[in-house]
């Protein structure tokens, strides 16, 4: 993965930012030791590592603006990070710019249960928002599948989506509003309490800027009631194209369901292997889960299985209640982690038109066996967010290389069928060189032109999201 | 003059030779302030690209009439989700609302509450800025983080930056049925305190408004038959202490949130119409500021429609409350002035989608 080549000019302030940087922060803010720098090298992209200058780990949205003021001064760029991880290397430094870190930031400032609204410092992590509303029966709907560690702040940055966000819809959907420190240190408030922008959608485009446009340090999040109860049903099929004509037909029957997940043949079996979960061996497996009070679940279930029987399934499986839940649920959880034991994998993220599914799959089988790496597909099938599994061995010279060649083809048979490059993971430096296959460069100048508003010296996580050639002149006007 | 291009291409071309003022327009059923200098109407810039109802998407150029979306989509049992407002009768206007027009003016209905706002079903735009530049972003897939998310800057940037060629957008089932409970209240505090109330509770309620007039809170429940009927019977019990409580069926509950959608209580009311945007707990200190004027509140009370005296400007009243005003006809759209930053920020964009300022601007304070 290229990087520009670090500023030697930017190496040699390192004693004078980090003096600057004492001289107004806590001692334990700010950390230039390699040997403990070195934990802030990479995010859950750890192919790619690189130690930062130095660390900034604040405590207020104050010491966030006083830090980019004084990086601003000193044309020093900065990398923002949330929790670190990143499937995309969002999070990953360059040697001579900086982390500002956030996960200090972690209170809850208002809960508002009658505007169902919490407002929280963005260090805070995803689950522990439930956490702080669930025994009143509220809960953030975003569940990226990293919730447990992951940051608001990063979950705003890469607008993360999550395994139920067929119902609830991804980040952008549940963010009422921001505080959000820029480059220069302006502490900017931008939406609030209320709903939709007053003249133009600033937090439509800063939700998803990857860390560019400025650092987030507080939100203010929707929260919902909790629904009664939630079930899923587990539907095995002979092929993906049944398979994925049964999603379609539930779908058009007007039933929504919270979730619908699908695991392939390769997926399947290395999950029974690990987990041993009781899964079908079978091409196709579906897990439809459907929420409300046991009334309205019976009501659900039943169109889904009176769907799904006419399209000749090998396994119908209902749970009936909790155990019988997370039996289903359990190879499905364990799906990662089973690819896994097998070997190291890359996962991918694109999303398709849900109509080009069978195609998609077929295609990802041909190359396979071109490439001759292994792949598993388990992706969320109602919104067509794929996420293709590679396997490969990391030990093995070449193969990396290979593994992100097989990815990339992936990708752009996602755009070529009329998909993007990324349904919830963001582009970091990952996707950031295949851009040019999804937009034109008069796209991505449009998008470009926005980050010089916010941000004129390209400072904010410069070397990401575009690509290298096309954001070199503006990246340069800071040096 | 007005010009009516007929492709992508003529947009460009028009707007990269255009000078002084340009307004873009799609049907003109919901201007918000008289037009400028010249007229880009979209009006003949029409046609569903594609429509993939296992999908739940569609795509369709900017100037295809709402009525013409909406038809196609009910043949498939779909429709719009967030429940785009029209404003002919309100506003005493003819002509037919656009596609393009709903997601430039971010019309959201009653469902936002629980469905989302137009700016979250649009998946996708083309546009041609000031420049003449052709842009695309986002695309016609549900889960999308490629790039930046112009889509949303563009939704209810009101023609203040590009002219919307075409929009993708996401689409939802029809309801098998639904059923809307009707309590009597008889002022807005003592209404938001119920709507508030069944917001915050697992019944999934898909609009819940105030109408004044009639002394009604409406609270509307949608889905399968056994559903609906089961959280009608929960939600009676929960408004209970709220007064006495009457229940909708299927087609007269239809009817009822069509009217609103139309802004039914408002129409024939002479005056300005205006739309303020608060935290629903805030509606009653709103409602305070009107001195008696026709309104109905929406969105758990969130939502204000009202209809003031032309020289009444609403926002010198509500100065303590967050949130924003938008007055059809006269341009206004804010209710306080942004700070010094975001001012900035909004003119930075506006400068790089609109080099030769021929867009107008909404950014009027108080």
């Amino acid at each position: 993965m290229e990087m520009p080549v670090p500023s030697q000019h930017r190496l040699d302030r390192k004693s004078e930012l980090v003096l600057r940087l004492r001289a107004i922060l806590p001692a334990d803010c700010v950390i230039d030791d390699p040997m403990e720098t070195r934990a802030y090298e990479c995010d859950a992209l750890s192919a790619y590592r690189c130690p930062p200058m130095a660390v900034v780990l604040p405590y207020t949205t104050e010491q966030v603006a006083q830090t980019l003021k004084i990086c601003h001064d000193l044309n020093i760029p900065v990398v923002p990070r949330g929790s670190g991880t990143s499937l995309a290397g969002g999070a990953m430094p360059t040697s001579d710019s900086i982390i500002l870190g956030v996960s200090r930031m972690n209170d809850v400032l208002d809960t508002d249960y009658d505007n169902r609204v919490i407002r929280v410092q963005t260090g805070r992590t995803n689950l522990s928002v439930t956490g702080a509303v669930e025994a009143d029966g509220f809960f953030y709907a975003p569940d990226p599948s990293s919730q447990l560690a992951c940051a608001i702040a990063g979950n705003i940055a890469m607008n993360s989506g999550g395994a139920h966000c067929l119902k609830y819809g991804v980040t952008s959907n549940n963010l009422l509003g921001v505080r959000i420190v820029t480059m220069q240190g302006d502490i900017l408030d931008i939406g609030g309490a209320h709903l939709d922008a007053p003249d133009l959608d600033l937090l439509g485009v800063i939700c998803g800027s990857e860390g560019q446009l400025g650092i987030v340090t507080e939100a203010t999040l929707r929260i919902i009631h909790k629904p009664e109860g939630a079930l899923p049903v587990l539907l095995g099929f002979d092929s993906n194209e049944v398979a994925g004509a049964c999603v379609s037909d539930i779908i058009r029957a007007g039933v929504l369901p919270v979730a619908i997940e699908f695991m392939d043949r390769p997926c399947i079996r290395a999950t029974e292997d690990f987990a041993k979960a009781g899964y079908p061996d079978c091409e196709a497996l579906l897990i439809i889960e459907v929420e409300g009070s046991p009334i309205e679940i019976e009501e659900q279930l039943e169109k889904i299985l009176a769907i799904a029987a006419t399209h000749n399934p090998v396994e119908m499986r209902r749970a009936n209640d909790l155990q019988e839940a997370a039996r289903i649920w359990l190879g499905r959880k364990s799906a990662f982690g089973a690819m896994g034991q097998i070997n190291d994998y890359m996962c991918l993220d694109g999303t398709i038109p849900v109509s080009k599914l069978p195609y998609v799959l077929k295609r990802i089988g041909e190359m396979s066996r071109e490439f001759g790496l292994g792949v598993g597909n388990v992706f969320h099938a109602g919104d067509g967010n794929m996420h293709p599994l590679i396997l490969y061995n990391a030990n093995e010279p070449g193969e990396l290389e290979k593994c992100e060649a097989f990815g990339a083809e992936i990708l752009k048979l996602c755009v070529e069928v009329g998909g993007c490059l990324t349904g919830e993971h963001g582009v970091g430096i990952e996707k950031r060189d295949l851009m040019d296959h999804q937009f034109t460069r008069d796209d991505l100048i449009a998008q470009m032109n926005i980050k010089d508003v916010f941000d004129p010296a390209w400072l904010l996580n410069p070397a990401k999201v575009f690509p290298l050639d096309a954001s070199a002149s503006r990246r340069d006007g800071g040096m | 003059m007005i010009h009516f291009p007929t492709s992508e291409q003529d947009v460009a071309q028009y707007l990269g030779a255009a000078k002084g003022s340009v307004t873009i327009q799609g049907g003109g059923s919901r201007t918000l302030h008289q037009p400028a200098g010249d007229t880009l109407s979209m009006e003949k810039l029409t046609g569903i690209v594609d429509y993939e109802p296992g999908a739940l998407t569609m795509v369709a150029r900017a100037g295809t009439p709402l009525a013409d979306i909406e038809q196609t989509l009910a043949q498939e049992n779909q429709r719009l989700a967030f429940e785009p407002v029209v404003m002919n009768d309100v506003l005493g206007k003819t002509g037919a609302s656009t596609i393009g027009g709903v997601f430039a003016s971010n019309a959201s209905g009653s469902r936002r509450i629980q469905a989302g706002a137009a700016r979250d079903f649009l998946l996708g735009v083309r546009c041609v800025d000031g420049a003449g530049t052709i842009i695309k972003n986002g695309g016609r897939v549900m889960k999308n983080v490629t790039g930046y998310d112009l889509v949303k800057l563009l939704a209810g940037s009101w023609g203040q930056l590009a002219a919307l060629t075409e929009v993708s957008f996401k689409v939802l089932p029809i309801s098998e049925t639904e059923a809307t409970l009707s309590v009597a209240v008889t002022d807005p505090v003592a209404a938001v305190a119920l709507m508030t109330r069944v917001m915050s509770t697992p019944y999934d309620v898909t609009g819940v408004s105030y109408d004044p007039a009639q002394g009604v809170a409406l609270v509307r429940i949608e889905g399968f038959e056994k559903s609906v009927s089961y959280r009608s019977a929960e939600l009676r019990q929960v408004l209970a202490p709220f007064g006495d409580v009457d229940i909708l069926s299927d087609l007269a509950s239809r009817a009822m949130w069509q009217a609103l959608r139309r802004l039914g209580p408002l129409v024939g009311q002479s005056g300005t119409l205006w739309r303020v945007s608060v935290k629903p707990t805030d509606g009653p200190a709103v409602v305070e500021a009107l001195h008696g004027a026709p309104y109905v509140m929406d969105w758990s009370g969130g939502l204000i429609w009202a209809v003031l005296p032309s020289d009444f400007d609403l926002r010198a009243s509500l100065s303590q409350i967050a949130g924003h005003a938008t007055c059809f006809g006269q341009g206004h759209s804010l209710l306080h002035p942004h700070s010094a930053g975001v001012a900035a920020i909004m003119q930075g964009i506006r400068e790089k989608f609109d080099p030769h300022h021929l867009f107008p601007t909404h950014s009027k304070a108080a």
